[in-house]
C-alpha cells in the first residue's frame, strides 16, 4: 500500500510537470508576436491593459495553483555507529499550493506529497490550510494550519516558540522546512500606538526534534551517543485545550526601528525533560518573556533580543531531570560589505539560572553543562551571475562548548523554473554531549534539484 | 563647540569654491543642470500622489536567454516632504512568488528595507547599504529604480539636442564620491522632463551602460488630480554594453492617484498583501 502511494505521488508529479511545461511553452510562443512598435515616443490615452496576454492553463483556473517538484539526496561520508543507513536524505517531494482571495477572506492550502526513502516512506505533510479574515479595519484573524515566525535572530530563536523541524534543518532540506506548521488561531490588532499578535494553539505543537531515527544524538540517560537503538518516544502532550499554548507579541515601529515585547505560555518544544519513574522523555512546562529591537546601525542592520525562560516545573533548579530556567541574550549585525556580498554576525549567550542547585543535584557521573553557553555565528552570502548563483556559508561556533556547525551551500537558478543546490552540514566537537558536538557522526553532504511552477 | 562647526563650515565653503573653479564650469550651467535634474526626478520617480504599476522585466543574456520577473509596485509620496514608500509584490519567477518587499525611502539618508518570505512567515530587514546593487538580478540598480540623491552628483547642462523629434537638454552628472561609474550623460525631454536616454561611462571613460526610454505614454489621472495626465515611460531598457546583458522593463498597466494610504506600507500588509491593490 505504501509502495503504491509513493509511486502514485511520483507519477502524479511527473505528469503535472509535463502538462505545465507544455502549457508554459505554448503561452510563451503566444507572447513572441507582440514585440513591435519599440523605440517610438508615443502619445496615447492609456489603458490599464496595455497587453492582454494569452492565458496559460494555470492562469485560467478559478484559484491560484502553484508549487514545485523537488528531489534531493544526502549521505554521511563517515560511519555512524548508531545509524544503519548511510543516507541522511533521499526524497521526492511535490508541493502544491492553492490560493483564493475573495472580498471577505483569503484561503490557502499548501501540501507536500513526498516519498522519503530514509525514514518514513510515503507521507503527506499538510503545511498550510488556513483562512485570513479581516472582521474589522484594525483586526486580522488567521485560522488553521499555518507557519508562524517572529523574533530577530538568524537561525537562532529566543522568543519564537513556534515548532521547528531540526531534522530538516540538519539534513539539507530547503530552509522553508526549518519551520514546522502550527494548528493555531492568530489574532492581530493594529493601532497607531501598538500592534498586537495573539496566537492560541489549542493543542501543543512540538518541534520535529532529533529522535534518533534519522540522526544520532547524545542521550543523557545513557550518557552516550544513541540513534536507532534508542529512539525517543516522549510522553504525549496532546490533550485539546489542556495542553494548549499561548504566544503574544506587542510590537511597533519607531522611525524604522522595530521594537517588540513577547510572552509565551506552554511547554519546552522538544522533550528535554525526563520522568525517572516511567523512564520517558517529557515536555515540561515553560513560560518565556522577552523583548527585541531591530533597525539601522552604522552601515547595516543591528538587532538585540532577550528572553527569560521560566522553567515552571523546576524553578528552584533542584530537579536534575527538568531543565533549569534560563536567560538568553542575542546581539546581531548584518552589512552588505560589497556589491552582492553580505556579512552577518551574531553573538548568543545562554545563561542557566540556579546553577548552584543544578550542580548540587546533578546525578553522579553526568556531564555538567556550563553555566554560560556562548555561541558566535557568521553568515557570508555572495550573489553572482545576475544573482542566479548564490554561495553561502553559515557557521555556528561555541567557544564554551568547543563545537562547530557549518552550513556551506551553493544554489543555482538554472532557468526561471529549474534550480539546483548542493551543500553540507558539518559538525565538529570536542565532546559528545555538547549541542552541536553530539551530531558529529551526522555530518552530511547533499544535492537537490527543483522544478517550480 | 559651536565655533568649531562654524570653522568647518567656512572651510568647506572655501573648498567648494576651489573645486568649482578648478573644473571651470560656468555657474549658470550648473544651476540649470540641477534644476533640470530636479524636474526630471519629479517627473520620472514621483509623479502623482501615488502610483500602482504592474511591471514585467525581461533579463536577457548576450546569447538571448531570457529570465522573467513580474511584480506589482505601489508607491506613495509623503505629502509632508520628499519621503516615499514602496511596496512590491512578486509574481514571477515561481520561486519568489508571493514575496513582498517594502522600502521607506528618504531623500538624504539610507532607505529602510524589509522583505517578507511567505514560506517561513519571515520578515527580514535588508542590510543593503550599497544602492549600486542590482535590483532583483537585473541591469537596474536600486538607485535606478527609486532615484539617486541629486546632491550626490555635480550636474552641468552641456547643451540641447534632439532625440527623434523630441527636444532634449543634455546634462552631465558627475558623482562627487567615486562609485562604479565616472559620469552620466542624460537626455532630458524639454517638455515632459523624462529622461529619454542616459549614458553611463566607466572609470576608463568608456560607455558601459545605456538606458533608453523606449515608449512614453500619457497616463490619464483621475478627476480632481490637478492635472489631466502624467507622461510615463512604460517601456524602458538598461543595457550593460560590456557584458552584452540587458533588461527590458514594461509597465503592463499603470495608474496614478489611486488613493493609497500610508498604512499600506507596514508589516501588516507585508505579511498579508493588500488584495485590493495587488489584484
Amino acid at each position: 500500500m505504501r509502495r503504491f502511494a509513493s509511486r502514485s505521488v511520483v507519477i502524479l508529479g511527473i505528469l503535472l510537470l509535463f502538462l505545465i511545461e507544455n502549457i508554459h511553452a505554448a503561452s510563451t510562443q503566444g507572447e513572441a508576436g507582440k514585440e513591435q512598435g519599440k523605440g517610438q515616443t508615443q502619445t496615447k490615452v492609456p489603458s490599464d491593459e496595455t497587453s492582454k496576454e494569452q492565458k496559460s492553463f494555470l492562469e485560467m483556473l478559478p484559484f491560484e495553483f502553484h508549487g514545485f517538484l523537488d528531489a534531493r539526496g544526502g549521505l554521511r561520508p563517515q560511519d555512524d555507529p548508531h545509524e544503519s543507513k548511510t543516507a541522511t536524505l533521499g526524497e521526492t517531494r511535490l508541493q502544491v499550493h492553492l490560493f483564493k482571495a475573495l472580498d471577505w477572506a483569503k484561503f490557502r492550502i499548501k501540501s507536500d506529497f513526498l516519498y522519503d526513502g530514509v525514514v518514513k516512506g510515503a507521507e503527506v505533510d499538510l503545511r498550510e490550510a488556513n483562512t485570513i479574515l479581516t472582521p474589522f479595519e484594525f483586526m486580522d484573524l488567521k485560522v488553521g494550519r499555518q507557519i508562524l515566525t517572529w523574533g530577530t535572530g538568524d537561525y537562532i530563536f529566543i522568543n519564537d516558540l513556534f515548532p521547528k523541524d531540526f531534522n530538516s534543518f540538519f539534513v539539507g532540506r530547503d530552509d522553508e522546512y526549518l519551520k514546522a506548521p502550527s494548528d493555531a488561531l492568530k489574532t492581530s490588532f493594529y493601532t497607531k500606538a501598538l500592534n498586537v499578535d495573539f496566537v492560541y494553539t489549542p493543542r501543543f505543537n512540538p518541534d520535529r526534534f532529533i529522535d534518533g531515527k534519522r540522526l544520532s544524538y547524545f542521550n543523557p540517560q545513557l550518557g552516550r551517543l544513541a540513534g536507532e537503538d534508542t529512539v525517543i518516544h516522549p510522553r504525549k502532550r496532546n490533550d485539546w485545550f489542556e495542553d494548549s499554548e499561548v504566544a503574544l507579541r506587542l510590537f511597533r515601529d519607531i522611525e524604522g526601528y522595530g521594537l517588540a515585547l513577547y510572552g509565551y505560555n506552554g511547554f519546552w518544544k522538544s522533550p528535554v525533560g525526563f520522568d525517572p519513574q516511567s523512564r520517558e522523555a517529557i515536555f515540561p512546562h515553560l513560560s518565556v518573556y522577552g523583548l527585541s529591537a531591530r533597525g539601522k546601525v552604522w552601515k547595516g542592520i543591528g538587532n538585540i533580543e532577550i528572553g527569560y525562560y521560566d522553567s515552571r516545573d523546576d524553578r528552584n533548579g533542584k530537579d536534575p531531570f527538568i531543565p533549569n530556567g534560563q536567560l538568553r541574550y542575542l546581539a546581531g549585525y548584518e552589512q552588505e560589505l560589497a556589491k552582492d556580498f553580505t556579512l552577518g554576525v551574531q553573538y548568543y549567550l545562554e545563561q542557566m539560572l540556579q546553577y548552584g542547585a543544578y550542580k548540587r543535584t546533578l546525578p553522579r557521573g553526568s556531564h555538567a553543562a556550563d553555566e554560560y553557553r556562548h555561541v558566535v555565528t557568521l553568515r557570508l552570502t555572495k550573489l553572482l551571475m545576475y544573482q542566479n548563483l548564490r554561495l553561502s556559508l553559515f557557521t555556528f561556533y561555541s567557544p564554551s562548548d568547543q563545537d562547530v556547525y557549518m552550513r556551506p551551500n551553493i544554489h543555482y537558478r538554472i532557468t526561471d523554473h529549474w534550480s539546483a543546490e548542493a551543500g553540507a552540514n558539518i559538525f565538529f566537537g570536542e565532546k559528545d554531549h555538547t549541542f552541536f558536538g553530539q551530531f558529529k557522526d551526522n555530518t552530511n553532504v547533499y544535492l537537490g534539484f527543483r522544478w517550480s511552477f | 563647540m559651536k565655533s568649531y562647526y562654524w570653522f568647518s563650515f567656512v572651510l568647506s565653503l572655501g573648498l567648494l569654491a576651489t573645486t568649482a573653479q578648478g573644473q571651470k564650469i560656468p555657474p549658470e550651467a550648473q544651476k540649470a543642470g540641477i534644476e533640470i535634474m530636479e524636474n526630471s526626478q519629479r517627473a520620472f520617480y514621483s509623479p502623482g500622489a501615488d502610483m500602482k504599476a504592474d511591471i514585467r522585466m525581461e533579463l536577457v543574456t548576450a546569447d538571448g536567454k531570457k529570465r522573467i520577473r513580474v511584480l506589482t509596485m505601489l508607491r506613495w509620496n509623503d505629502p509632508k516632504g520628499k519621503d516615499q514608500k514602496y511596496f512590491l509584490y512578486f509574481r514571477e519567477p515561481a520561486d519568489v512568488r508571493g514575496m513582498t518587499f517594502m522600502v521607506w525611502k528618504y531623500p538624504l539618508k539610507e532607505s529602510d528595507r524589509w522583505i517578507y518570505v511567505p514560506a517561513i512567515d519571515l520578515i527580514r530587514r535588508i542590510a543593503a547599504s550599497d544602492a549600486r546593487s542590482s535590483f532583483v538580478g537585473s541591469d537596474f540598480t536600486y538607485e535606478d529604480v527609486s532615484g539617486r540623491n541629486i546632491a550626490a552628483d555635480t550636474h552641468t547642462l552641456l547643451r540641447e539636442e534632439k532625440i527623434g523629434d523630441r527636444d532634449c537638454y543634455l546634462v552631465e552628472s558627475v558623482p562627487k564620491q567615486p562609485i562604479d561609474y565616472m559620469k552620466r550623460i542624460s537626455w532630458i525631454d524639454k517638455i515632459t522632463f523624462l529622461p529619454l536616454k542616459e549614458e553611463y561611462y566607466d572609470v576608463q571613460n568608456q560607455l558601459a551602460r545605456l538606458f533608453t526610454a523606449d515608449k512614453i505614454e500619457e497616463v490619464a489621472a483621475p478627476e480632481g488630480a490637478g492635472r489631466k495626465s502624467f507622461p510615463t515611460a512604460v517601456k524602458r531598457t538598461m543595457k550593460n554594453l560590456k557584458a552584452g546583458h540587458r533588461t527590458e522593463v514594461t509597465y503592463t498597466s499603470v495608474s496614478y492617484n489611486v488613493g493609497l494610504q500610508d498604512n499600506i506600507f507596514t508589516e501588516r500588509y507585508l505579511r498579508n498583501p493588500p488584495e485590493r491593490w495587488i489584484k
